[in-house]
């Protein structure tokens, strides 16, 4: 039960993740490989203020700022200095890793001694009590914290999905739907593109900065392999939803990136090697990408036979 | 009104692939004017379009539109002036948004788009109004997204949509070459109340002789980046489909002409 309640907890932060992913990868049709930079980055500047005593909250929204800002860079050198866009990403993911060991000045923070956002919540509950549903029992601590992230979440969704109703957040979409048809409309799909990747990597950010104040330490290598991780929630939501509409998409990141979180306990749990956890998910991303166009390549069908040959037969 | 000054535009210059697509060309067009724009590929008349919509800038020469000089602009600031229908029905629209969501979007064509409410309900009647007027049955459908609809349904929206904030000037790229013949039919007729009820200045490419000549008050023959034929008013009423092919055949003909009297020099000479 602790167990279940841990990756539900760490993929709902993790969904923040998949909806910054989500809107990059999906809604922008970016491919933003800045994520594993950006993620990083928010753990490390919530570290570094929370250390020096700035309200954990404060610290928290510092890192969504961060993380947009790193996100604007990648959108400004794909946009306006025209480098490809997975390049882009890459050199800021790759000069990000310097940044934050600056930020944190060593490779790695412990938070334990210190309050995090989620302190209040589990000072709702004695350390020792315990919560029972049925057989399980659970530290009723973690159920807090499990509860409190969830309605975080859940507000970060309704407000990511309310953007989107906007004139604004509409004319994103279309940027990434159809860019000739909104350029055609007035609108500057450079700029656009670069308030897309600021609000992708904002969110990645603040999944970081929520990430290190659950497991208390920050680390410079926690990025790597997030990107794919977050490609992963993205692809396992869009099945379990079956709908283009935005809202469907949003909740589909969030069940994507909590249903990743417990097959990857279970694959732990069974004797998965952790080591190879980064192959496994590789390996996951790429059928998911590959499987569907292979299924209907292979699938037979009557029009395709049919378009083939030649008119005068 | 629209004011063309001695435009000229070279695609890949100093390179094997050189293409001198404009070659000085200078054309006012006046407010209320239906420009039709014909010519062999290659005889850049859709350059001529695209270079006033702000696809590429000019190499040289000025672009006035609506008292401004928008020669150095960007595509999507002179957007709030001119509407679009490209030749592709896929390129006007978004597949992925609804119909309702495609048409707000273009109901805001040039202006700040903010934080407010995309789909206003009051707005969202309104345009429901506008799609029932075209009369081709998709006002119950606004919540359908575009990707449902058939190319000639799309084109129709997009000319709707392009009409939907009057611009200052309708640009047309053979918006019916890739559509079937009764969608093209359809797609033209709206077209013509479309320009009709605005009084819309219009620039329309195309590849049909019936268009061009039942179409507009004026028709442009572009040949090898320049304006070789201007016919207005009762020239212009008077051209047949037979009379305008005859004209691109006495360009062909002259064309050799030049190229056989060239090479002939040629041997000559050099």
């Amino acid at each position: 039960m602790t167990l279940l309640i841990g990756a539900v907890t760490m993929g709902l932060i993790l969904s923040l993740l998949a909806m910054g992913v989500l809107v990059s990868f999906r809604i922008l049709s970016f491919r933003d490989l800045t994520v594993d930079g950006s993620i990083a980055l928010g753990g490390a500047v919530t570290a570094m203020l929370i250390t020096s005593g700035v309200p954990p909250l404060v610290a928290t929204l510092a890192a969504f700022a961060s993380g947009a800002v790193a996100g604007s860079v990648t959108g400004v050198l794909a946009t306006k200095l025209r480098i490809n866009g997975l390049l882009a990403g890459i050199l800021v993911m790759t000069a990000l890793y310097s940044v934050n060991l600056r930020v944190m000045g060593k490779s790695n923070i412990p938070l334990m001694s210190h309050a995090t956002v989620f302190t209040g919540v589990q000072r709702l509950a004695k350390s020792d009590d315990r919560w029972s549903l049925l057989v399980w029992q659970a530290p009723t601590q973690d159920a807090w914290v499990m509860l409190f992230v969830f309605a975080a979440i859940v507000a970060a969704a309704a407000l990511l999905w309310t953007y989107f109703q906007t004139r604004h957040g509409l004319s994103m979409r279309a940027t990434g739907d159809n860019p000739d048809m909104i350029r055609a409309l007035g609108v500057d799909v450079g700029w656009m593109i670069v308030a897309g990747l600021a609000l992708s990597n904002g969110l990645v950010a603040l999944a970081g900065a929520l990430l290190v104040q659950y497991q208390g330490f920050a680390d410079v290598q926690m990025g790597i392999g997030m990107v794919v991780w977050g490609f992963a929630s993205v692809i396992i939501g869009e099945s379990l939803v079956r709908g283009k509409h935005v809202g469907l998409l949003i909740i589909g990141a969030i069940m994507g990136s909590v249903l990743f979180r417990l097959l990857v306990a279970i694959a732990l749990r069974w004797g998965l090697n952790p080591n190879d956890l980064k192959l496994v998910t590789a390996i996951f991303v790429l059928a998911a990408l590959v499987l569907p166009d292979l299924l209907t390549k292979f699938r037979p069908r009557a029009g395709k036979h049919t378009a083939e040959v030649p008119a005068h037969a | 009104m629209l004011e063309l000054h001695h435009l000229r535009k070279t695609f890949h210059p100093g390179t094997p692939n050189e293409v001198r697509a404009l070659r000085g060309v200078s054309l006012t067009i006046d407010e209320g004017s239906f420009v039709v724009v014909i010519g062999t590929n290659g005889s850049g008349k859709s350059t001529l379009l695209n270079s006033v919509a702000g696809t590429f800038l000019v190499d040289e020469g000025r672009i006035q539109l609506a008292g401004k000089d928008v020669t150095r602009w960007p595509e999507h600031r002179r957007a709030k002036h001119i509407g679009r229908v490209f030749q592709n029905p896929f390129t006007g629209s978004a597949p992925n948004l609804t119909i309702a969501e495609n048409l707000a979007l273009a109901a805001r064509r040039g202006q700040s788009r903010g934080l407010g409410w995309a789909l206003r309900r009051a707005e969202l009647a309104q345009l429901r109004d506008q799609v029932r007027e075209m009369g081709l049955g998709m006002e119950d459908r606004l919540s359908n997204v575009i990707g449902s609809l058939s190319g000639g349904q799309r084109q129709s929206l997009t000319l709707l949509m392009a009409g939907l904030q009057r611009p200052d000037l309708l640009l047309l790229d053979e918006h019916t070459a890739a559509l079937d013949p009764k969608s093209a039919d359809q797609v033209i007729r709206l077209t013509e109340s479309l320009i009709r009820k605005h009084r819309l200045t219009t620039m329309m490419v195309t590849h049909s002789m019936q268009q061009a000549a039942s179409l507009g008050d004026r028709l442009i023959m572009m040949v090898r980046g320049e304006m070789r034929y201007d016919f207005r008013g009762e020239a212009k009423r008077r051209l047949t489909p037979d009379a305008i092919l005859a004209k691109f055949e006495e360009v062909r003909r002259i064309d050799q002409l030049d190229e056989s009297a060239a090479s002939l020099l040629r041997r000559r000479y050099v």
